[in-house]
């Protein structure tokens, strides 16, 4: 498995051409409290960098863009009732959707995790 | 993700300015952001946990972006009589007022406090709107009227519960024999204090619903006091995100979102602020506009929302009755204190009683949105001949 970022701090994990989509740690960090997670739908297709999901905070609503293009196969529905989760997992339990790669060449595109640690660094 | 810059308001080409406590806040883990001009604290430990802190013990807030003003000379009080519709007249010593400065047309240009300091007025308006009002004032204000800008004075807000016991712990002493003691004030009272040789202006005022003061304090002693109210246990510094949601559930307006130039203050629901004696005799910005609308009622009302599920309206977002536009909302997020999304929005009058149903449009969805009255957390002033 491995775990590539984007620009827009967002993770993905990808095993046999699925992926696992969350905020980054830094992402939820900046965020503050999330109160609502708004997530696509369970078998629609997205496009590399849609606006697929929404996160709201105390403060804000910010986007969530798909990393890769695909179907979503699964939500977390999970944060229903705990959106906090992304505060507290935000790489772990706190992933929001599942996407069917379409074309994982498009996963080179993206950072990996020493690449982001510098993105982020030097924000 | 994206937003994840916070600028939240205010001037964006001019560098920001620091605050006395600017380092004060930095030390203390804040996260800082550019509003009204200005480096502030936006929070330290996290909205939630600051919001339900200020509602259960005290929280220290800075608000020395806000300006600090003082009208003084022979008929000062009728010359803001001319530009606000309070009754500032007949505002006794040591009392606070709450009015606003209004343009010809009774468009809303600021919100503020007034005090009745005994020998001059002592103004608290807007951080983001001081320079325009002073500005305002200068061009009206007559020649024989003096008007002060206490740049070198910062401004704390202690708000909560156990505000009170927290500042009753500093030992002050009134400033003069015959001011009334901290105990004495309660709200909308103010007075000079000495904190030892340090004097302080402290009123028994807020923006968060609770019980709780606002001391101008002069920038050089800031320090000094943040650091002995932060060191009780039961004070915490706030930052300007829970001030925001705190204001927001006690149903107070915030200038430049819910109040603005095209907002008269009928429309507002702000009626309270214009006196009774000022409605009989006028003479304020706008008086004919406003006493028609207090006359005939509003075509639209400053009202509150409840909303259903989690996600939050926001500033902007569209309110609709069986598919027709009502509304707008002006600010709007979750509530800490009852774990659901509330709002302020702007409706037509015929869907402003409170239960009636309305829905807000948020990213192409409609979520259930019912009116009720405001405050939505209840106040909890310390009023006259009420003891807790």
């Amino acid at each position: 498995m491995s775990r590539h970022f984007t620009k827009d701090h967002e993770w993905i994990d990808v095993s046999e051409d699925v992926g696992t989509v969350g905020i980054t740690d830094y992402a939820q960090s900046q965020l503050g409290d999330i109160t609502f997670v708004e997530l696509p739908e369970v078998g629609s297709t997205v496009g590399k960098s849609d606006s697929v999901s929404v996160v709201d905070s105390v403060k804000a609503a910010s986007d969530v863009y798909t990393p890769v293009s695909g179907e979503v196969v699964a939500v977390n529905d999970a944060l229903a009732d705990e959106p906090e989760k992304v505060n507290t997992d935000a790489e772990g339990e706190g992933w929001l959707f599942r996407v069917s790669l379409s074309d994982p060449g498009e996963l080179d595109s993206l950072m990996d995790e020493a690449a982001y640690t510098t993105y982020i660094a030097g924000l | 993700m994206s937003e994840i810059d916070e600028q939240l308001d205010g001037e964006a080409d001019a560098a920001p300015m620091l605050l006395p406590l600017d380092q004060w806040h930095r030390d203390r883990g804040a996260r800082m952001v550019e509003f009204a001009g200005y480096m502030m604290p936006v929070q330290y430990e996290g909205i939630i946990a600051e919001h339900l802190w200020t509602r259960e013990h005290a929280g220290l807030f800075d608000v020395s972006h806000m300006g600090q003003l003082v009208v003084s000379g022979q008929g000062a009080a009728e010359a803001l009589e001319t530009l606000l519709p309070g009754d500032i007249s007949a505002l006794k010593p040591g009392r606070v007022r709450y009015s606003l400065l209004l343009a010809e047309d009774g468009g809303i240009l600021d919100d503020l406090m007034v005090t009745n300091r005994g020998d001059e007025y002592y103004v608290v308006v807007n951080g983001a709107t001081k320079w325009d009002d002073i500005g305002h004032l200068r061009e009206y204000l007559p020649d024989d009227v003096t008007l002060n800008h206490l740049d070198e004075h910062a401004l704390l807000a202690l708000q909560g519960p156990e505000a009170a016991k927290a500042l009753g712990a500093l030992g002050l002493k009134p400033a003069f024999e015959g001011m009334p003691s901290l105990e004495d004030l309660t709200f909308m009272q103010a007075g000079p204090f000495m904190w030892g040789e340090r004097p302080l202006g402290i009123s028994r005022t807020g923006y968060t619903g609770e019980d709780g003061f606002e001391i101008s304090v002069r920038a050089e002693d800031v320090v000094a006091l943040a650091d002995a109210l932060t060191a009780m246990g039961e004070v915490m510094p706030i930052g300007l995100g829970a001030r925001d949601s705190l204001r927001l559930e006690a149903g107070l307006p915030l200038y430049g979102h819910d109040l603005t130039p095209e907002t008269d203050p009928v429309s507002a629901d702000l009626a309270f602020a214009i006196s009774k004696v000022r409605r009989e005799g006028g003479g304020f910005p706008g008086a004919e506009r406003i006493l028609d609308l207090l006359a005939d009622g509003p075509q639209r009302l400053r009202v509150g929302l409840a909303l259903e599920g989690r996600m939050a309206a926001r500033e902007g977002a569209k309110v609709m009755s069986e598919g027709g536009e009502v509304g707008v909302v002006t600010s709007g997020g979750f509530s800490p204190s009852l774990q659901h999304p509330i709002a302020m929005a702007y409706v037509d009058s015929a869907h402003a009683a409170p239960d009636t149903q309305l829905e807000v449009e948020m990213r192409g969805k409609l979520l259930s949105a019912r009116v009720v009255p405001m405050p939505f957390v209840p106040h909890r002033y310390h009023r006259r001949g009420v003891r807790p």
